[in-house]
Parts: structure tokens; sequence; C-alpha cells
């Protein structure tokens, strides 16, 4: 059914930490690995080796700058995923009733064999969480690695998401939402975890961890350290050849 | 939006066929036996044949029938049980006029109101998704229903409706140009609000995910046709609005005038739909610095 559950007895989702994600890309490729090799159809690359290459992911990391209106501009790396909406508008749309978000868990998910790739919960999808997948014509997205978290064939430290196991900054972090004492709800509350797009109205299950103001570059920088300043440069002019055109430019 | 052909030839072609559908049904031209014939030819052949080309861009066609199971969340299954209804009941409103002379007002009416429900909820496949702002306005069903019932008009040989509802699709289609230009700005959705990170500086896309391009790119970020954008405008409205109207103005009438304004609408119809394809920035885009 492509109606949506009224609720959800877990809010299984993603907690990811903006401070702490370095930008290495290692989720984007475990996510690709996994889901390419287990459930549901692989995701394709055409002309891999080729002058175009491309292919389907269900997980992509973006940089962004922010320029802050004093200090120093900051570079965000930024992994985007499937947030789980709870008013996911990408499974209401969906003609045949592939797409679905499960009652027990709370994951959206797409039953492959029910799904006619007409690409409408793609177009829905404010996040660009959905991608058609060029060889199989089929609507991939990130299935929260269901067929990890409740698999008992693998070492219980292993059933968590392909990319929140492999991220080696420990910046994503997988737990239930609805439950209070749960480590990404206690993440949540302390750091200030933020909606996508909250105007979209999708209420997004997954959350995202404010950065940490970093760069004081330009104040205070004698309070670094009580040795900095014996590191201070010694000779501030320039000498030689330099120090000559110096000089001499000045004089014009 | 990448402007799909399938998806365009299907939206003008079915929207005409059901307009005209819909006129038949309530018995303009009032016609029976070969003349009803031909006319009913005509529609299915507009009506169907879009129809059969929105099939043309699903990944898999063979599971179309899967589609028929979910009206009650999607304008998608709402679409498609509406028009097997719509031409059900047209079909059997059809044969009481070509084989037995007779008009079944009841039937043609019930069949004329599915067929205006079909381009309705054609329409609220665009408008329902937030995610374009530009079709998510409530002037989007207005827009398609104009251009449904005045194609329908002017198939259906009914001169002064056909001018008169030309026209007013013509203005609705100004004035949602006008808006559209200004919606994903009134939307309030930026690259800002996408990256929750607005409130500590101005946000720019550094570094993309990818170095080659992705499906998101080629399907919502297409910007090829913009900067075009005002000249098709001026060619559709002239080709859709002016010369039809024209020709249909001029006096005295003849079919082959006709025939002219016909292939001016539809040539104009499915520029202008070009352009709401072309035109409609996804917000998925602003990842990208795009629109």
């Amino acid at each position: 059914m492509t109606t949506l559950p009224t609720s959800t007895d877990r809010k299984l989702g993603l907690v990811i930490d903006l401070d702490t994600c370095v930008g290495c890309h290692a989720c984007v490729i475990s996510c690709k690995g996994w889901n390419t090799e287990n459930y549901g159809a692989p995701l394709a690359d055409t002309d891999a080796y080729g002058s175009d290459p491309s292919g389907t992911f269900l997980n992509r990391v973006h940089s962004y700058e922010v320029q802050p209106e004093q200090g120093e501009a900051q570079l965000i790396h930024f992994p985007k995923s499937c947030l789980h909406c709870e008013d996911a508008p990408c499974v209401t749309v969906c003609p045949t009733g592939a797409s679905y978000k499960r009652v027990e868990d709370g994951i959206v998910l797409v039953n492959e064999s029910d799904c006619i790739g007409c690409g409408l919960c793609a177009w829905a999808c404010p996040y660009g969480a959905r991608e058609m997948d060029a060889v199989e014509k089929v609507m991939k997205k990130c299935t929260l690695c269901v067929d990890r978290i409740y698999n008992e064939n693998l070492p219980e430290e292993d059933r968590e998401p392909a990319c929140v196991r492999t991220c080696p900054a420990g910046a994503r972090h997988f737990g239930d939402f609805a439950d209070p004492d749960s480590n990404v709800s206690k993440l949540t509350a302390e750091r200030g975890g933020m909606d996508l797009m909250p105007e979209q109205g999708t209420k997004p299950v997954n959350k995202y961890l404010p950065p940490r103001p970093k760069d004081t570059l330009s104040e205070g920088a004698g309070d670094i350290d009580i040795l900095a300043p014996y590191l201070e440069p010694v000779a501030q002019e320039a000498s030689g050849f330099l120090g000559w055109l110096d000089k001499t430019l000045e004089k014009f | 939006m990448h402007p799909a052909p399938s998806v365009i030839f299907f939206t003008v072609f079915s929207g005409i066929g059901f307009g005209l559908l819909t006129f038949l049904g309530l018995g303009y031209p009032a016609v029976t036996g070969w003349t009803a014939f031909a006319f009913f030819v005509i529609a299915y052949l507009c009506a169907v044949g879009g129809l059969i080309s929105s099939t043309f861009h699903l990944g898999h066609p063979e599971r179309a029938m899967k589609a028929f199971t979910q009206w009650r969340s999607s304008w998608l299954s709402r679409e498609g049980v509406c028009a097997v209804i719509a031409l059900i009941v047209m079909a059997l409103y059809g044969a009481g006029l070509v084989f037995f002379g007779q008009r079944w007002g009841l039937l043609g009416l019930i069949g004329a109101i599915f067929s205006l429900l079909t381009v309705f909820t054609t329409s609220m496949i665009y408008t329902q998704l937030k995610t374009i702002p530009r079709w998510n306005s409530p002037l989007t069903p207005v827009m398609f229903l104009s251009y449904s019932l005045a194609g329908g008009a002017l198939l259906a040989g009914q001169v002064k409706w056909a001018m008169a509802l030309i026209a007013i699709s013509g203005v609705i289609q100004v004035v949602l140009w006008m808006q559209g230009d200004g919606a994903l700005k009134s939307s309030g959705t930026t690259l800002a609000t996408a990256t929750s990170l607005g409130n500590r500086g101005s946000v720019r896309a550094f570094e993309p995910p990818h170095t080659g391009t992705n499906y998101l790119l080629r399907e919502f970020a297409f910007v090829v046709g913009r900067k075009h954008s005002m000249k098709l405008r001026i060619i559709s409205f002239v080709l859709m609005v002016v010369l039809p109207v024209l020709l249909l103005a001029a006096a005295p009438f003849s079919h082959g005038l006709a025939l002219l304004a016909v292939i001016s609408h539809v040539a104009g119809a499915l520029a202008s739909r070009w352009l709401f394809f072309a035109e409609a920035e996804h917000v998925v885009g602003l990842y990208y610095g795009k629109r």
C-alpha cells in the first residue's frame, strides 16, 4: 500500500555529524559495494571506463563552503542519502504500491518486482535520494541496509548500515529515534540535530548535527599556546632582492 | 526537468482527445452514424495514442497493469483508472450513436465527466509536487483543463467555443508563465534550507559528489533550452492562440483553414508543454548549485 502508516513502532534512521565528517567518501563506496552485492538489483555503472562514466549511488557526499558575515569560510562535507521521512512524498505518489514505509521500523523501501520505473517517486523526493538504475530500470534507494541490521548471520558489530560501519571518523550513527534514550535521540537533543528542507513538510527521520565553529585565525592568535610567542617570525621585513624591490617600489 | 518527448506527446494529445470526448459526450456536435464514427476515431486516436506513448518512458511497461491498484493515494494511479472508465463509457455511448443512431445522454454525460477527470488527474500528477514549485500551483490544473477543452472544441468544430476557450487558455498560460518565474524563490527552499547551514553564513556549492553526471542531474537539472525560453514562449503563444483564433475568425469558414488552425494550435501546445518541463526547476538542483 502506498498510503503512509499513521505511526511506526520504531523510527530507525541515521544521525550524520557534519562536525566530524572528513569527506573521505568511504560511506559512498561501502554503500555501493554492499548494495551491489546483496539485496535487490545491483547498482549499475555505465561507461565506467569511458569518457562519460555514470552510476547509481544511494549515498553521495557533497561539499559546501559556508562564509559567515565575519570570520573565515568553512568547508563542510555533506553526505546525503534517504532520510526515511515520516511524511514521505515518494511513497504516496507511487501508482503500483512498490514504494512503501514499514510499520515496524519506519524504513522506506521499494519492492523492485512491482516497480514500473515511472520515476515519479524520484520527482517527489526533494533530496535526490532516489535514482533510477540505468540498467535494471527500477528505482533504487537506501534500504538502511535492511539486509544487515536484522541479519543474524553477521557478527553483532556488523548489524548496522554499511555506511555507519565503515565511517572512519565516526561521523555516522544508527539507531531508533522513537526511543528517547537511544544514542541517536541523545545526540540529536544534545547537539541540536537539524532537518533538511523543513519547509517541504516531509518530516525527515535522519538528522544532521551542525558543525562547530572552527576557524579563529584572525583573532586571538597569541592565545594558542604559551610557547607561541617564541615561534613568531624574527625578521618581519623582506631582505635581499625582494627587500630592494620593496624599497624601490615604495618610492614611486 | 528533462522534457521527455513521450510525456509531452502524451499530455498534449490525450488532453485534446479527452477534450473532444467531453464535447462529443455532451452532444456537440450532434452527429450519428459514419460522421460520429469519424469523430470518435479521431478522439480515440488522440486519447489512446497519448496513453500508449506515456508507457514509452516506463522502465518496465510490462508491469503497467499494477498501476491501477493505488488509486487511494496516487494521482498517477487515479489517472489510469479514470482514463479506462472514460474510454469504456464513451465507447458504449459512441456505439449508440454510430450503430443505433441513438444518443444516450446520461451515458454521454458520465463519459464527459470522466474525460475531464482524466485530464484533471493528469494535471494533479504535476501539481502535487512540492519539489517543483513552478508546477505546485492551483493554476496548473486550470491550465491543463483549459488546453484540453480548447483543443476539444477545435476538433469538435465548435468554432465560437474554440475561439473563446483558446483565448482563455492563452491568458491562463501567460499568467502561469509569469507566476512560475518567481515560484522557486517564493517557495522558500534554498541551498540554505537544503543544507540547514543557512544560519551560519552564505552557503555555496563547493564540490559536487562526482566529477561526472548522474541520474539526478540528467532528470532534474535540465537547463539546455532555458536561455531561449522567452522566444519559445512567443512562438508557442502565436501558434497556439493568435493564429488559430485569426484563422477561425476569417470569414467565410472553411475546412482548410480549420485544419490549419488545428495544426497550428497543436504545434503551439507542444512547444508550450516542452517549456512546461524544460523550465521547471526541481529543488534537488540546489544541492548541486544548479536550478
